[in-house]
């Protein structure tokens, strides 16, 4: 797993209260791990804080996936 | 419309001498003080270092990661106290009708702690606000009682009351009107506060509102004292069942006590100072009495807001000797606030349930921490000074005040 995966992933271990297995790269944040729309704008303003990136609202919106997720912050990078 | 009877089913406390109802009694009658050095954070450069903190308590024993991460303290104590008394009032979740039950809380602040960190954290950034999503609904005061609505689906009147440290005792007079009028079988009240922080600690000595006695912070909270010299400041809930009699008895409650009325008045003086003549504070307990439609003379004990404020322990007690004349001196007087220290929003009800267990256990809690006598006070009161005392408590009256005058006064009464 990449570096990026793997601060990812223990970001959304640690903000939504899910177990390590569960954070697999196509589970959607909304209908697999628990996430309300709070809880989904709050993994994306801790994915801006630990990656240091600015991440828009409209492109934000099409980040609904552990994966997706990854690859927005590996292309940002 | 005849008004309908409201009795009390359930208790629940989490308190800084005691985090269930019955470890809460016996800490109180024991005369237990709950002030020590504040542990939350640095006091090196404040006026007061000590306050009455929560022991022992781990929000995720009660409430998992997730849940607790996207809650304020307040909300927290909130829950765990609810809980309690729910599972006290033996209220069966699967039968009752809960489009008639309502949650009606207080809080003084809300989630004070939760708006300090936001916004120390906006003031190390570059100016960008980026705040957390969860900011908002974590802090306000109304959130406590949502989220105890949200957990078990209690449908029918849902809020805050807000009026500084009178919160939940309007809490309480607003869940008694509620069912009195038909409109539930059973209110959830109750009120926690959580102001153990550097904004609580560091706004309210400002005021010269705190006593700063640090060398001796178990000593610190001494109402009625002649060198009493601040409140403590306190933090926890308490929760309270109200429910139709009618509702209670058919399904074979467990009754502590009735509630028989409720007073409110405002001192329309000053934003912190309590009247010299105490007039709003006399009308609240006279409403009171005209509310339950008793005599002054039926009241046996009165739990005071005695803080241990210069001014406004005095105030009081002259209010209560003219409210009650002759009678005032047989009346069973205390401040728990000598133990569990102030604990604002939730002071009402913590101090309810130390009424209603008066009565249950015919012991009145003492107020501890009483050297020296002031001049001031009439000598004939009983004050219940550093011992709780024997006492068939038939009527019980909880006194609370909050700045901006607000003035709230619940009577109890056993059932015979």
């Amino acid at each position: 797993m990449s570096d990026i995966a793997s601060r990812v992933k223990a970001i959304i271990v640690d903000k939504l209260g899910v177990d390590e297995n569960e954070v697999v790269t196509e589970a959607s944040f909304t209908n697999d791990l628990g996430a309300d729309s709070l809880d989904t704008v709050e993994l994306i303003m801790e994915f801006e804080k630990e990656f240091d990136i600015q991440i828009p609202d409209d492109q934000a919106e099409n980040i609904a996936t552990v994966g997706q997720a990854i690859s927005y912050i590996e292309g940002a990078k | 419309m005849e008004l309908r009877r409201v009795v009390v089913t359930g208790l629940g406390a989490l308190t800084p001498i005691g985090n269930t109802k019955d470890e809460y009694w016996n800490a109180l009658i024991s005369g237990k003080s709950g002030a020590a050095p504040i542990t939350y954070f640095d006091t090196e450069k404040f006026k007061t270092k000590f306050a009455c903190e929560l022991k022992n308590f781990n929000a995720t024993d009660f409430l998992d990661r997730k849940e607790a991460r996207k809650m304020d303290r307040f909300t927290q104590y909130a829950m765990v106290a609810s809980d309690e008394a729910i599972a006290d009032s033996k209220l069966d979740l699967d039968k009752i009708n809960k489009l008639r039950v309502g949650v009606i809380w207080g809080a003084g602040i809300g989630g004070l702690e939760t708006f300090q960190q936001e916004v120390l954290n906006f003031a190390d950034g570059d100016g960008t606000p980026r705040f957390n999503p969860f900011f908002i609904p974590k802090m306000i005061a109304d959130i406590a009682p949502g989220n105890i609505s949200i957990k078990h689906g209690f449908m029918g009147p849902n809020y805050t009351t807000v009026s500084a440290c009178a919160s939940s005792a309007n809490a309480m007079i607003d869940a008694l009107n509620t069912i009195r009028l038909g409109h539930c079988d059973v209110v959830v009240t109750g009120g926690s506060e959580a102001a153990v922080t550097i904004a609580g600690m560091g706004g309210f000595n400002a005021m010269h509102a705190l006593s700063t006695r640090n060398e001796s912070p178990e000593t610190a909270s001494r109402p009625f004292d002649a060198t009493r010299d601040g409140f403590v400041l306190g933090e926890g809930a308490g929760a309270i069942i109200l429910e139709d009699y009618e509702h209670a008895k058919a399904r074979g409650a467990k009754i502590y006590a009735e509630v028989i009325g409720g007073g409110l008045s405002s001192d329309a003086y000053h934003m912190t100072a309590p009247h010299p003549d105490g007039i709003g504070v006399i009308a609240v307990m006279k409403n009171c009495l005209e509310n339950a439609g008793i005599q002054p003379e039926e009241v046996d004990h009165i739990n005071t807001h005695g803080t241990s404020t210069p001014l406004g322990d005095v105030a009081e007690l002259k209010a209560i000797s003219e409210v009650f004349g002759n009678h005032a001196k047989n009346i069973s007087i205390n401040s728990t606030k000598s133990m569990t220290g102030h604990l604002l929003g939730a002071a009402g009800a913590i101090e309810s349930i130390a009424s209603i267990l008066a009565m249950e256990h015919g012991m009145v809690p003492p107020t501890i921490n009483h050297e020296v006598v002031d001049e001031n006070i009439d000598p004939e009161l009983n004050l219940t000074l550093n011992k709780a005392q024997k006492r068939d408590v038939k009527v019980a009256m909880s006194n609370t005040f909050g700045f901006g005058g607000h003035n709230a006064c619940v009577l109890f009464k056993k059932l015979d």
